[in-house]
């Protein structure tokens, strides 16, 4: 079973949708229970990081979450990626779960829009098991004004929007997307399925 | 690289997909769901429902059409019309919109903005905003469907909705609404010049060349149309093979 955590942020409805239409098990939950016994655990996220993390730390979970990505793959998506590093840098300075080394900093390209809205083309860096079944250059829907800030070795592929952003991060059983795999049609698609079969 | 986004937009009235010309005589063209589903096949980067019924019980009916959609089509979805707090907000992200798009309520309460983009996030706040060319020489932003002028400079105002932390600004020229003559550029330009975030071009598309010139002419990051879609005079997929022609960067 894979665990989406309930935090009372994100788009949760989304990622069981896709979950669903892939026939995988799945349950939203804020139980800590449900975390412990789930093969696998999404943590979703569609806001500002001060507001999350608040809620995630009043939702008593950070502690199990971190003892069972000792055991379990975990999945960030979109805010939930970014809640892996050490800190956040959105309104004000906040503590993330600190899972991967850096940081989460407002995206400063020269003369493009932010936030970064749309579909971006993936560029591999370093090999990860969640990208066996893309291409590169697929691409996959992005919605963020935020960007990790990472050492090279944990990022799994960039996309380029005015300069270098991690799209996919992993870090030992941690992996985290910039984008929403839920929301970026067959390629997000098949990044679930490889999750799936970690 | 970015790729400029094709979105189809459906207004909905009490479950049904209409389309409105010039705002005016409203008629029945389909079930929002289906159409949806249609587009997502022909691949359109997202899908907007617009629900112009924007009352409570119309509220409800809604949030079923997205749900219904979520479960099928795995591109964004937005959701506009008669959003009035940041409690819409949340019910209307939490059936699976990915953005919420404000527009009259916007105008009547612009902390609405700041106060969604704080709670969700900027990047979920769509601030529609419907212009007219004024005789100052200038724009005058109207509300509740292009009915209401309310003598607010277009440049002020994408300029507080800037500051205010929206994500993007959906751009509805009513000078070229319903009038299928091409977008209006030069309103387009007017706010992409002011404004540091995405600008979705809306209003006024008849052909498909207008897709095309629209993404030459302006920086605007998507090009959004209803009735072209609709009545089938065009796919999404043969406005991306044209873009593809034009080297303007399509998924």
């Amino acid at each position: 079973m894979i665990a989406i955590i309930d935090y009372g942020a994100g788009n949760l409805f989304s990622v069981k949708n896709a979950l669903d239409f892939l026939g995988y098990e799945n349950k939203i939950t804020s139980s800590a229970d449900d975390l412990r016994t789930a093969d696998r655990l999404i943590l979703p996220g569609v806001g500002a990081f001060p507001d999350a993390m608040r809620m995630l730390h009043a939702s008593g979970l950070v502690d199990v979450i971190k003892e069972q990505t000792q055991k379990k793959p975990l999945l960030g998506i979109c805010l939930g990626m970014q809640m892996l590093f050490e800190k956040g840098y959105e309104f004000s300075e906040t503590d993330g779960l600190g899972f991967i080394k850096g940081s989460v900093k407002l995206m400063t390209p020269e003369a493009l829009p932010i936030p970064h809205i749309g579909w971006n083309s993936l560029e591999f860096n370093e090999p990860c098991p969640l990208l066996k079944n893309c291409k590169n250059g697929d691409h996959v829907y992005f919605v963020h004004s935020y960007a990790a800030d990472c050492p090279k070795e944990n990022v799994a592929a960039y996309c380029d929007y005015g300069m270098k952003v991690p799209a996919l991060v992993f870090s030992g059983n941690v992996y985290g997307a910039q984008f929403h795999p839920e929301k970026s049609g067959e390629t997000g698609l098949n990044i679930l399925r490889s999750f799936h079969s970690l | 690289m970015l790729a400029k986004r094709i979105i189809p937009c459906l207004d909905v009235r009490n479950g049904k997909v209409v389309k409105g010309v010039n705002f005016e005589g409203v008629k029945d063209v389909g079930n929002p769901v289906q159409l949806a589903v249609e587009y997502n096949r022909q691949g359109a980067d997202e899908i907007v429902f617009y629900d112009i019924t924007a009352s409570y019980e119309g509220r409800g009916v809604m949030l079923d059409v997205v749900r219904n959609t979520a479960r099928q089509v795995f591109v964004p979805l937005c959701v506009g019309g008669g959003i009035a707090s940041v409690d819409d907000f949340r019910e209307t992200l939490r059936a699976g919109a990915d953005k919420v798009s404000v527009n009259s309520q916007a105008v009547k309460n612009p902390k609405l903005i700041s106060d969604a983009a704080e709670i969700f996030g900027s990047q979920c706040v769509v601030v529609g905003i419907d212009a007219k060319r004024n005789q100052k020489g200038s724009y005058s932003v109207f509300i509740n469907g292009g009915r209401v002028d309310m003598n607010l400079d277009l440049g002020d105002w994408v300029k507080e909705v800037s500051e205010r932390r929206a994500g993007e600004i959906c751009l509805n020229s009513i000078d070229t609404d319903g009038v299928r003559g091409g977008f209006d550029i030069e309103m387009l330009n007017f706010v992409c010049e002011r404004v540091n975030i995405p600008v979705i071009a809306s209003g006024g598309c008849g052909a498909i060349e207008h897709f095309s010139e629209v993404f030459e002419k302006t920086n605007s990051s998507a090009a959004l149309a209803a009735s072209l879609f609709h009545f089938g005079e065009l796919t999404v997929g043969e406005v991306k093979a044209h873009l593809k022609e034009h080297n303007i960067p399509a998924r």
